[in-house]
């Protein structure tokens, strides 16, 4: 018993120092405002017809699925000290270009996978040439993916013309509309993904070389690790993963909007990248807090929606958020908390780290 | 000794987690001497300076500035009570003007702002008193070589009136002209009365400018003698706690060894040059053979190391591997071609601070194997405990960042991490520099050790003294050409070296003869 209560404080305590800890709490305190407005938020019921679950939670891990995309393509830029602006535009491309293929070829599931198909390889195409740009040229990735953050729209724009394309085609639908045991598809899909990507980075030695270049590119290319392969790799994994966000949110309604589809989601992914507690000057990376990030920025969305805040008001009410969050997590208001514990109470404050080390 | 102490610092202790890094230590400083603190690597040295400028908080003990307790509690703390710190990477604002970095902070400032003109004269002035009178202090730092940037450096602490003055490896990168007037800045001082700190691993130099010294091991107090009274050998005894044989041992272990240059050379390059860097230059590699490379600072040394390794792409010659031609225009080509490069640049090119030793030494060898095959857990800890050992890498904590670990041993792992690729061609680059006599022994052993193995080894150092010891032939270069090669043998003298250097020599600059620390001639 009393081996298992300790292993359970120890585990409690190595969640504790997890960066992304903090990011779990804000969504919980979230869930708990809305709580309070609506008894009812956190109900979740079960539609027979569609075979679905219902509720705000459901809604929200729907919302989560594209920026957790975006956010986990992010997390592997920003580990090689780079950024990629440009991931919300190329999600105005992969929907576009897959909107207008399902409208001309019709609701066939081959359709569907071509539409699949032509949207990745267009997200890694456009990735490609971003890390082009940036490991062959030497451009800046700000600046590179800057580019590619205007270009990307105004290719949106002139592969439908202008125009926001509808299509319809059940198979395709299926990806943001459907139920599986009850979840969300999109959601499903969302967290193979990340499980996928977490696990390729983690059982090869592609995140140790991603982090080396990122800590310090002149000392990893000496050790013989090859930069430009990896920007390449990243910079179109981004890309890749930016389309399939983009097949997520075009999907849900079966419509791309040119000028509004994944506008400033940039801004989004990099927040929850910085929630899930990987540093914007590279190095060490966390997927699963960068997925954890996507799904506090999702919680925040709709819980701002919920409390009925004023359009206007939501950027401020998002950035008091973000701002608490980075406060917490930063090492010197960490500091300042300790030793003020430590003024106060220094006998309780040593005991349970000896306990630990025990 | 009739003046009392400037500095006196009794029973102090300093313990980082799981680390007594000071224990009891006693320290004293007396105004207008030079007393160096003497110490391996881990000894204490830098923990203790530390403590003195109010970095560290110290556990234990007292502090006493000029009869007076004090509690310093930050860098301010200590500047106020008249400390100064010159560290060993220069400090300074290299975009700003020279005099703007003398004055940072004690600017002149009139009824409209900072009255520049009245600062850069103080400028001047500070900066007369180490002999950079004639400097204008309005061109910007990044003008100056090093070694005037370290001057600057120590003008800048004599600006806010010190008594105390610490100087962290002032010379590690200077050479022995720069070596020199240095010193006669740090006399000039201590005659006004200035107690000088000093930290250094050249004996010789510690020998030349200290009155006093204070040894530390592994974080005790190993005793003060005056430096007239005590000689080499006592004084490295003190400070490693053991004979050092072993360097006796290495003396010229290259004349007792026969090496094979019959067979086709591990590596041959003709003509191997890149445009402003180094003129065309043949290179051959024989397996089992030490070939040492010697020249000034900026003769090309580091240049051709670079070339053969592919870190610099070179731009004409020719490369056979074996028999075999090869092109080898980057390091993971070089790996791949089982050459090996360890910079002299440990701190920018060699390791990754952020990465735990583990991974620091398995980098280059997973960089091999591409990152699709990660090295299974079990063959890894394998590999890194068996170079740990090997190496003697203390603390012996794979886990640990490599940040953590005092120069002598991060240099080890980075050698760790270039024998675990198993090269046939391994170039050093500096490998003994910064580092403790204990750690360069090993080094030294290390790599006398891979040539019996038949590592064709490239070995780089500005000491003179150590190519001799370890070469079976050595490479002269100045001015990024090859003078000549010489073969070891009685004959072989850092003297002879020297002498063939000199021979080429511009006639207006016989100065820079002399190689930055070498022990030979004392």
């Amino acid at each position: 018993m009393s081996t298992d209560a300790t292993s359970r404080t120890s585990m409690l305590r190595t969640l504790l120092h997890r960066p992304y800890f903090w990011g779990l709490i804000a969504i919980a305190l979230l869930l708990a405002v809305n709580s309070l407005k609506d008894p009812s938020y956190l109900a979740i019921g079960y539609n027979a017809n569609t075979g679905s679950l219902v509720g705000n939670v459901i809604d929200i891990l729907r919302a989560a699925a594209p920026i957790a995309m975006i956010s986990v393509g992010m997390c592997l830029v920003i580990a090689t000290a780079g950024i990629d602006l440009s991931v919300g535009s190329l999600m105005a491309v992969a929907g576009a270009v897959s909107m207008e293929l399902l409208a001309s070829a019709g609701g066939s599931a081959g359709a569907a996978l071509a539409a699949l198909g032509l949207a990745l390889l267009l997200g890694a195409v456009l990735g490609a040439v971003n890390a082009v740009l940036i490991s062959v040229v030497g451009l800046q990735p700000f600046i590179s993916t800057l580019v590619m953050m205007l270009a990307g729209r105004g290719l949106a724009k002139v592969i439908t013309g202008g125009q926001n394309t509808a299509a319809s085609n059940e198979t395709f639908r299926w990806i943001a509309n459907g139920y599986v045991l009850g979840l969300p598809v999109v959601f499903l899909l969302a967290v193979l993904i990340v499980i996928a990507v977490g696990l390729l980075v983690r059982r090869s030695a592609l995140g140790l070389m991603i982090e080396a270049i990122g800590m310090d590119p002149r000392a990893a290319r000496l050790a013989g690790v090859n930069r430009r392969g990896l920007l390449f790799a990243v910079y179109i994994a981004s890309g890749a993963l930016a389309a399939v966000a983009g097949i997520f949110a075009s999907a849900s309604v079966m419509t791309v909007d040119v000028s509004n589809t994944g506008y400033q989601l940039e801004m989004d992914a990099i927040l929850a990248v910085v929630i899930g507690g990987t540093s914007l000057a590279g190095g060490k990376f966390n997927i699963t807090g960068a997925a954890i990030g996507a799904l506090l920025i999702a919680t925040l969305d709709k819980t701002v929606v919920f409390l009925g805040i004023s359009s206007s008001a939501t950027p401020a009410f998002k950035a008091i958020v973000i701002i608490a969050l980075c406060l917490l997590q930063s090492q010197r208001v960490r500091d300042l908390f300790r030793a003020r514990r430590a003024k106060t109470a220094p006998v309780t404050s040593d005991a349970p780290k000896e306990a630990v080390a025990a | 000794m009739s003046a009392p102490p400037i500095v006196e610092m009794k029973g102090i202790s300093i313990s980082f987690p799981g680390v007594k890094a000071l224990d009891r230590v006693d320290f004293r400083l007396f105004p207008g001497e030079v007393h160096a603190l003497m110490g391996e690597n881990g000894a204490g040295k830098s923990t203790l300076i530390k403590a003195l400028t109010g970095v560290y908080t110290i556990d234990e003990g007292e502090v006493r500035i000029d009869g007076t307790p004090r509690r310093l509690g930050g860098t301010a703390d200590a500047q106020a009570a008249g400390v100064s710190t010159v560290y060993q990477e220069v400090n300074l604002c290299t975009n700003i003007s020279i005099g703007e970095n003398v004055m940072l902070g004690h600017e002149t400032r009139g009824p409209l702002g900072i009255n520049w003109r009245d600062t850069h004269r103080r400028a001047s002035e500070v900066l007369e008193k180490v002999g950079l009178g004639e400097l204008d202090p309005r061109l910007p730092l990044s003008t100056l070589s090093i070694a005037l940037q370290q001057l600057v450096a120590i003008s800048r602490a004599t600006v806010t009136d010190s008594t105390v003055l610490i100087l962290d490896e002032p010379t590690s990168s200077l050479d022995a002209n720069e070596v020199e007037n240095l010193f006669t800045v740090i006399r000039s001082l201590r005659d006004e009365g200035v107690a000088i700190l000093f930290v250094s691993h050249f004996l010789d130099q510690v020998y030349a400018i200290s009155d006093r010294m204070t040894v530390l091991r592994n974080g005790t107090f190993q005793g003060e003698f005056m430096t007239a009274d005590i000689d080499q050998a006592t004084l490295i005894a003190t400070m490693v706690g053991k004979e050092m044989k072993a360097l006796d041992s290495l003396e010229r272990a290259s004349s007792r060894r026969e090496v094979d240059r019959s067979g086709a050379p591990v590596y041959r390059a003709e003509g191997l040059g890149r445009k402003g860097s180094l003129e065309p230059t043949d290179i051959t590699l024989h397996a089992g053979e030490v070939l040492g490379i010697a020249g000034l600072l900026g003769s090309g040394r580091t240049e051709l190391a670079r070339l053969v390794y592919g870190a610099d792409k070179p731009e004409e010659g020719t490369v056979r591997l074996e028999d075999a031609e090869a092109q080898i225009a980057s390091p993971s080509q070089a790996l791949a071609a089982r050459i090996a490069y360890a910079s002299e640049n440990r701190r920018d090119e060699g390791i990754i601070r952020d990465l735990s030793v583990r991974e620091n030494l398995i980098l280059a060898v997973q960089a091999k194997r591409g990152w699709a095959r990660p090295i299974p857990a079990q063959e890894k800890n394998a590999l890194v405990e068996k170079y740990m050992n090997a190496l003697n890498v203390r603390p012996a904590d794979p886990d640990r960042p490599i940040s953590n670990l005092s120069g002598g041993n991060q240099q080890k792992v980075l050698l760790g991490r270039w024998l675990a690729t198993r090269p046939d061609v391994l170039i050093l680059d500096e490998p003994t520099r910064g580092i403790d006599i204990g750690a360069k022994t090993e080094i030294m052993e290390e790599v006398i050790a891979l040539a019996d193995e038949g590592v064709a080894v490239v070995f780089i150092s500005s000491e003179l003294d150590e190519v001799v010891r370890l070469s079976d032939r050595v490479m002269v270069l100045k001015d990024r050409r090859k003078l000549t090669e010489l073969l070891a043998g009685d004959s072989l003298t850092s003297d002879t070296i020297i002498a063939t250097i000199a021979e080429e020599s511009a006639p207006e600059d016989p100065g820079s003869l002399e190689p930055a620390g070498t022990g030979a001639s004392s």
